[in-house]
Order: C-alpha cells, then sequence, then structure tokens
C-alpha cells in the first residue's frame, strides 16, 4: 500500500494512549494515520501512529510532555 | 397519575435523550471493539471508549484521562481498589455512615487479616475528623469514606481527612457514588488518591457503567482484581501494568461508555455547581415542608449545605416498606425503603433493622414534585394516626 515511501511510526502502550496522542497531534495540526502495528514491529494486535519521517521532531515536540511514546520506528 | 420519581440515589431517571441518542449512534454506525482489530470502526469505537475517560477525568478534577480505569459500577471499582491495596496486617480506617459496597471488602479483608477502624458519626451521619484521627494506627495504610451518605445524604469531611492521610502517608480513597456529577469535585485541590465513581447516578449515563480515578505511580501498589485481553501488550501472558490496561481487561462496555459520555457532557453542559444549587433549593423546600409535620421523623443535617438531595424519614408507627407502598399506590411517588445496602449508617443514625423511607432528588425534580411528596406523606401519615387514635 505504501509503495516505496518510507514512514515513521510511533508506539505506545496501549490503545488509549494511542487515542491521547491523537488528540494532541490534532491539536498540533500534524498529520497523521491510526494504523495496526505492522507484524515486522510487533506481534501485538494494537495500532499506532504513522506519519512522515520529517515530521519526527514535531510530533515528539507534541507528544513529548504529555504522553509515554514506547518507541518511534522508521518503515 | 404521572410517576414522581424520588429514587435519584439508586439510579437516576429520567436520563437525557442526548444519552440514548449517543448509544443508538454507536450501536447502528460504530458497534466494533474498541482497541482489538485496528479497523476504522475499532479505532472509532476506541475514540468513543477514549471520549468518555476525558469526560470523567474532567469532572473530578483529573488533568489525564488516562488516570481513568473504567469499571461496571463503583461497587467493582471500590473492591479492585480495597482489595488490590490492602494485605494481611495493613490497618483501613473507614466511616459509620458506610454503604455495603465498601463494607462488605472490608469485613472480607478484615477475616483476612486485615485491621478494621470504623470512625464513629453522629447521629446525624457527621463525622468529626478528631474522630477519623483517633482511629488511625500506624500501620494504617488506607482510609476509605464515602463522600456522602446514601442514607441521609451527609457530606463526609473530605478536606480534613485528605489532610490527615497525606500528612501520615496513608492513602485516600472516595466512594462518590452519590456525589460525583451533583457535587462539584476536584481530586487534585482536595488531595484524594483514589476516586470511585458510578456511571448511572449524577452522571447520567447507563447502568453497568463506573469506574475510577487513581493518582499517577500509586497503580504500582494496586493489583488489578481480574487479568485478561487488553488488545495491548498481547505477545506477553503477563498482565500489563501501566494505566489503564491494568485495570481494564476484556471487552468493555464501549455501548455504555458512549452513553456515560453523553450523560457526562450534558452534566457539564448544566453545570455541576448549578445542578448542586437547585438540588440543596429542592432539599431545603423538602426540608421546610416536613418539619414539625405530625407523627413523622426526619434524619440526617438540618443545613443543606452538608447533604445532598437524599433525604430520609419515617413516619412513626408505619414501617417504611408499608409508607412507600401507599406512597406509590395513592400517589404514585416513587421512593426508596429499608435499609439501601447501608446497615452501618442505619445503625449510626439510629433505624436499624428497620430503616427509612428515603426521597432522592435529581437535575429534572421540580417544586412541584417535591410539594406533591410533602403533601403524600402529610396525608398518609394524618391517615395513619387517625386510624390509630
Amino acid at each position: 500500500m505504501s509503495g516505496d515511501k518510507t514512514y515513521c511510526v510511533a508506539l505506545f502502550d496501549s490503545v488509549s494512549h494511542v487515542m491521547k496522542a491523537e488528540k494532541l497531534l490534532k491539536e498540533a495540526d500534524i498529520p497523521y494515520k491510526i494504523i495496526p502495528v505492522p507484524r515486522s514491529i510487533s506481534a501485538d494486535c494494537g495500532v499506532c501512529v504513522r506519519f512522515l519521517p520529517e515530521q519526527k521532531e514535531t510530533v515528539m515536540e507534541a507528544l513529548r510532555l504529555h504522553i509515554h511514546v514506547r518507541e518511534i520506528r522508521e518503515l | 397519575m404521572k410517576p414522581v420519581y424520588f429514587d435519584n440515589a439508586a439510579t437516576s431517571w429520567p436520563k437525557p435523550p442526548e444519552m440514548m441518542e449517543a448509544m443508538v449512534r454507536f450501536n447502528e454506525s460504530i458497534g466494533a471493539n474498541p482497541g482489538r482489530s485496528g479497523h476504522r470502526l475499532s479505532i472509532e469505537a476506541a475514540r468513543v471508549v477514549y471520549e468518555a475517560r476525558e469526560c470523567a477525568a474532567r469532572i473530578i478534577g483529573s488533568p489525564d484521562p488516562l488516570s481513568i480505569s473504567f469499571a461496571k459500577n463503583a461497587t467493582e471499582a471500590i473492591n479492585c481498589v480495597l482489595l488490590g491495596l490492602l494485605k494481611a496486617g495493613d490497618h483501613v480506617v473507614t466511616s459509620g455512615m458506610e454503604h455495603n459496597s465498601v463494607m462488605r471488602p472490608l469485613r472480607f479483608l478484615e477475616r483476612q487479616g486485615v485491621g478494621l477502624s470504623i470512625a464513629p458519626c453522629s447521629p446525624a451521619g457527621v463525622l468529626d475528623p478528631d474522630d477519623a484521627m483517633r482511629a488511625v494506627k500506624g500501620n494504617t495504610k488506607v482510609i476509605v469514606v464515602t463522600h456522602a451518605s446514601n442514607v441521609t445524604g451527609t457530606l463526609l469531611p473530605l478536606d480534613d481527612l485528605a489532610r490527615i492521610a497525606r500528612e501520615r502517608g496513608i492513602v485516600f480513597v472516595v466512594d462518590a457514588s452519590q456525589t460525583a456529577g451533583s457535587i462539584p469535585l476536584d481530586v487534585v485541590r482536595t488531595g484524594i488518591d483514589v476516586l470511585c465513581f458510578t456511571g448511572h447516578k449524577s452522571l447520567l449515563g447507563p447502568q453497568g457503567t463506573g469506574g475510577f480515578y487513581i493518582r499517577k505511580g500509586l497503580e504500582e501498589s494496586v493489583s488489578p482484581l481480574m487479568r485478561g485481553g487488553t488488545g495491548s501488550a498481547s505477545e506477553f501472558e503477563e498482565q500489563p501494568d501501566f494505566l489503564p490496561d491494568r485495570f481494564e481487561s476484556g471487552t468493555p462496555n464501549a455501548i455504555g461508555l458512549a452513553g456515560l459520555a453523553a450523560g457526562i457532557r450534558f452534566v457539564l453542559g448544566l453545570g455541576v455547581e448549578a445542578i448542586r444549587e437547585k438540588e440543596a433549593h429542592l432539599t431545603r423546600l423538602f426540608l421546610e415542608g416536613m418539619a414539625g409535620m405530625p407523627g413523622t421523623r426526619l434524619y440526617g443535617p438540618q443545613n443543606v449545605r452538608q447533604r445532598t438531595a437524599v433525604v430520609s424519614f419515617n413516619i412513626v408507627g408505619m414501617s417504611p416498606s408499608e409508607v412507600a407502598f401507599e406512597l406509590d399506590e395513592q400517589f404514585a411517588v416513587l421512593s426508596r425503603p429499608g435499609l439501601h445496602c447501608a446497615p452501618a449508617a442505619h445503625r449510626t443514625i439510629g433505624t436499624f433493622p428497620e430503616g427509612t423511607v428515603r426521597f432522592s432528588f435529581g437535575y429534572s425534580t421540580t417544586e412541584d414534585e417535591v410539594r406533591r411528596g410533602i403533601e403524600a406523606v402529610a396525608h398518609i401519615s394524618a391517615a395513619y394516626h387517625k386510624r390509630t387514635l
């Protein structure tokens, strides 16, 4: 689906955390998409937040103080 | 005859139409399991549940929605917290006005070797903070009290109890079943470590919703009541330790939480302060109307500032269930007679084992309804006492 394009994903403890992250990203006007956690990263059955690599700093800035980000990975 | 519903302390009714609309909307256009699958409807369901978390956090003054763990009601929340915190050798202090949702878990824990002290309350249900302080021991781990009695409406002194707990490193647990949504709450400013709430009373949500707030970091000291699927950390066979998943196993009542969010939004729209003022006014109206009524006895504090919109009374000579039956039969006034699941509170106010008749008003109760209630009690009392004279 994503072709050659690279993305970043932010991983969180649970879906409740993803929902909180979504609110923060919306407030900061940062484009994102909630997707199932890719199998290559984890066997987890939950969801994570996908965004463009060039926005990594902005995303971290929006989330850092408010929520525990488990990991950011490039796909 | 249109019924007059005076049983809001058992469950509020009528609920706002917004609550039912939110539940219908969830069922018709979302319906999926929140946070379990990752498709759009599952994510939308998770959004609904998160909104309920935001609403619950906001109405009790918590800055973080993730400090809220949902349960099926306040009883489940209280059990989770007390059974998860207290172990043999610990000591716990409670009040003489508790509901069985607190007393029964505590009596169970007492048999497991947890020390239990009950701070006595006055016949009006008032707790003197000094009596609570005297009950504290060196190994007291928890002070747990109801915010307001479900029998007399008496408010307990949370600020003083929170200070006593804080100064001694004791965990302060509050059962806000009777107050969340009808009395302003601020867990941070008051210094409450755990606040248990139910969704179907003054928060105007559906039955089957509730939960608790827990101060960040304290969750590590509370062993969960249940373990199971959370949709998170699925590669591990151990329960996750983070909030809220630590305490939320199994598919949640998402449709109920959709309704709870709408109920709380409705309450926030009216304003908790405004609801409090309205209910205090109705309570004053009732107490004034009942004052000096021949053959009746009123319980609880005189001052409406010291109580919620819950009132208890008896007609001397009649059993509470007889009175409640006559109120319903002749006047369609719906009350709750008996012990109200709170034998300890009835012992304190001197009405055990017969109990009382309870009226509990709500956000939609009118002055006319309160007057109808007073007239109905007056009529039944006069008829009974005429017969017995």
